[in-house]
C-alpha cells in the first residue's frame, strides 16, 4: 500500500470540510475511557530500542533440542518451500480481492485443496481456516448444521488447547458438550457409545491423540452413522504418511493444524487449519472453496466457488464468519506436500515414527522412567511416568540444552509425573543418546 | 409476471391455496432478482413453520437467499426434481418450480398476503 500523508494542516482541512473536530470524532467514548497519559517510558534512540529489544530476545532459548511436540512439531523444511512462498506475486496473507483476476493464486489453493483431499482421503477440501483449533470448531458447527441436532460428544485425548477453543467458542450457544475420558491412551468406546443418541451431531476424535497413541476409528464411525451423527477427526497431516487415514475409517469431517508441512514452530502462528468432507456436505462446509472450471473461450480458469454462502453476502447466517483463508500457510503447505511427494512423506512419516520407537525403548531402559500405557502404538509421541515431577525435570533440562517434552500436569489431573515426548525425523541417534543420558541424571 | 389467482407476500413467495392445503413458491420478480439459480435447499417434510417463518434457502451465484413461508403450516411434499435441476424456478417458477407443499394450520394467515393485483401494484412501488 502506498503511503498517505497526513499533515496538521491536511488533518485542518479535512475537519473544515466535515465541520467537526477531533474530539467530536471521538465523542462516543465514554469520557471515563479517555485518558491523556498512557505511562509510556520517555523515547529512545533507534540504537537503544534495537537493543533493548535484543535484550528481551536473548532471553528466549534458541538451540535447544527439540521433542517438544503437543500439536506442533520440529520438522524438516526444505529451503526451496521459502523460496517459492517469497515470491512476490504469491506474497499475500489472503485471498485476494476480485479473487479471479488471480488465477495463480487461486490455482495453487485449488492444488492445495487437492492435496489435503488425497492426503485425508476425503472427497473435498476448503481453502483453509486459522488453525487446528478453529478447523475443529468449525467442523462442530458444520456437523450442527448438517444434523439439525445439538449435542457433541468430545474425546479428551483431543488436543486440550482445541477442547478450551471450543469450550470458549460455544460458552454462549446452546450446545450440549459431553467429555469422554479416554481408557489406557485409546477412546473410550464403551463410554462413547453409552452417550451417543438420536440427538448427538457429531462425535469428535483426535489421530494420533494428544498422548501419540493411535487408534483405528472404523468402529465409532459405524456407530456413529447408525445414529445419523458425524464423525469428525482431528489429525496430524504427516502422520498420515504411513497411517490408516481418517476418510479410509469413515470420517465426515476431517480437519487438523497444518504446521507440520513446511512451517516453522514460532510463538503459535501464522497456522494452518485444514478441513475436508464428503461431497454432500459441500453446501455446510465453512470458509472458501476455489473450482475448476472453463471460461467462455474453453480455457480452464478457477473461480472461487459456493461464495453465497460467505459472509458478505450472508452475513449472520453464513456458514461460518471466518471469510478468508491462510492463502500463504495453505500455499507453504502445498509447497512443501509437492516437494516431498508421496514417497518423501511416507518415509518422513516412518523415521518419525522409528525414531521415537527407539527413543521410547531408549528412555524406557533408564531406572525409575515407566511408559504411562500399556498400549504400544503411538506415532511420533508418547508419555512416560517419571520417578518425580515432570515440570520440574523439564525445567533442569532446558539448562542441559533439550526441550525435553511437555509437561502433561498442565492439562490433565494425576499426570504430575506424565512428560509427553516427541520425536521427529530432524532427530539424530546420537540426540536421542544425550537426552537419555541427561534425564538420568535429572531425575 | 404475475398469475392470477395465486396469493403473494411482500418477500415475493407464492401461495396457490386448495382448501387447507398450499403450493409455495417464488415469484418470477424474485426469480429475476435472483438471477441463475444453482442450488435450493429443501425443508424437511414434516417441518412446522409460522408465517413469515425459515422455510427453505434459495441459493444463485450471486446470493443464498431464505424463502419464508407465506402461511403457518407443515410441509408435506418437497418438489425434488430442484436438487438436480434447480434452474427450473428460473425457467417456470409458478409450475415446474414449485419449492413444497403445505398443511395450513391456520387458515387465518392467508388473509396476510395479497391477491395479484394488490401484488403487481406492490411491485410497480418497488
Amino acid at each position: 500500500m502506498s503511503f498517505i500523508s497526513n499533515t496538521k494542516e491536511q488533518q485542518k482541512d479535512m475537519l473544515a470540510d466535515i465541520g467537526s473536530t477531533i474530539d467530536d470524532l471521538f465523542s462516543d467514548i465514554p469520557a471515563e475511557l479517555m485518558t491523556d497519559e498512557f505511562n509510556l517510558p520517555k523515547g529512545l534512540t533507534e540504537q537503544q530500542v534495537r537493543g533493548a529489544l535484543a535484550e528481551i530476545a536473548d532471553k528466549n532459548y534458541i538451540n535447544l533440542t527439540c521433542f517438544l511436540g503437543g500439536g506442533f512439531y520440529d520438522h524438516f523444511i526444505p529451503a526451496a518451500v521459502y523460496s517459492v512462498i517469497s515470491r512476490s506475486e504469491f506474497y499475500t496473507a489472503y485471498t485476494p480481492y476480485q479473487p479471479e483476476l488471480s488465477q495463480g493464486t487461486l490455482q495453487a489453493i485449488y492444488e492445495y485443496q487437492s492435496a489435503i483431499c488425497r492426503l485425508t482421503e476425503m472427497e473435498v477440501a476448503n481453502a483453509s481456516l486459522y488453525d487446528g483449533g478453529t478447523a475443529i470448531y468449525e467442523a462442530m458447527m458444520m456437523a450442527l448444521r448438517v444434523t439439525g441436532r445439538n449435542k457433541v460428544i468430545v474425546d479428551d485425548s483431543v488436543n486440550p488447547i482445541y477442547r478450551v477453543m471450543i469450550d470458549s467458542y460455544t460458552k454462549n450457544l446452546s450446545i450440549q458438550l459431553e467429555q469422554v475420558e479416554c481408557t489406557d491412551g485409546q477412546a473410550n468406546r464403551r463410554e462413547i457409545f453409552k452417550k451417543l443418541d438420536n440427538d448427538t451431531a457429531a462425535v469428535i476424535l483426535q489421530n494420533p491423540n494428544f498422548f501419540g497413541c493411535i487408534d483405528d476409528f472404523s468402529d465409532i464411525a459405524d456407530a456413529v452413522h447408525k445414529k445419523g451423527a458425524l464423525m469428525i477427526v482431528s489429525c496430524y497431516p504427516i502422520s498420515l504418511g504411513i497411517l490408516k487415514t481418517p476418510g479410509a475409517m469413515g470420517a465426515d469431517i476431517v480437519v487438523g493444524e497444518g504446521q507440520s508441512l513446511g512451517m516453522p514452530m514460532s510463538f503459535g502462528g501464522p497456522y494452518l487449519g485444514f478441513m475436508s468432507s464428503r461431497m454432500k456436505y459441500v453446501r455446510k462446509m465453512p470458509g472458501r472453496i476455489v473450482g475448476k472450471t472453463n471460461d467462455r473461450l474453453g480455457r480452464r480458469s478457477f473461480v472461487l466457488t459456493l461464495q453465497a454462502r460467505e459472509q458478505h453476502i450472508r452475513r449472520d447466517k453464513a456458514t461460518s464468519n471466518i471469510c478468508s483463508n491462510e492463502a500463504l500457510c495453505a500455499l507453504t503447505a502445498h509447497v512443501y506436500l509437492s516437494l516431498m511427494g508421496k514417497e518423501g512423506l511416507r518415509e518422513t512419516a516412518q523415521l518419525c515414527a522409528d525414531k521415537a520407537s527407539y527413543a521410547y525403548h531408549k528412555l524406557t531402559a533408564i531406572p525409575g522412567v515407566k511408559p504411562r500405557f500399556k498400549a504400544k502404538w503411538f506415532f511420533n509421541e508418547f508419555v512416560l511416568d517419571l520417578p518425580c515431577e515432570a515440570a520440574d525435570v523439564i525445567a533442569r533440562l532446558i539448562e542441559k540444552g533439550f526441550a525435553a517434552g511437555f509437561p502433561l500436569s498442565r492439562y490433565y489431573e494425576n499426570m504430575e509425573n506424565a512428560i509427553l515426548i516427541c520425536v521427529t525425523e530432524k532427530r539424530t541417534k546420537q540426540q536421542i543418546g544425550m537426552l537419555a543420558e541427561a534425564l538420568e541424571t535429572c531425575l | 409476471m404475475v398469475i392470477e389467482g395465486l396469493f403473494y407476500t411482500e418477500e415475493h413467495e407464492w401461495a396457490k391455496v386448495n382448501g387447507n392445503t398450499a403450493t409455495i413458491g417464488i415469484t418470477h420478480h424474485a426469480q429475476e432478482m435472483l438471477g441463475e439459480i444453482t442450488f435450493v435447499e429443501l425443508p424437511a417434510v414434516g417441518k412446522e413453520v409460522e408465517q413469515k417463518g425459515e422455510l427453505a434457502v434459495v441459493e444463485s451465484s450471486k446470493a443464498a437467499s431464505d424463502v419464508y413461508s407465506p402461511v403457518t403450516g407443515m410441509v408435506t411434499k418437497v418438489n425434488s426434481d430442484l436438487e438436480s435441476t434447480p434452474e427450473q424456478i428460473n425457467q417456470d417458477c409458478y409450475n415446474a418450480g414449485w419449492i413444497c407443499t403445505m398443511k395450513i394450520t391456520d387458515v387465518s394467515t392467508i388473509d396476510n398476503l395479497m391477491d395479484s393485483k394488490k401484488y403487481e401494484e406492490y411491485l410497480k412501488g418497488l
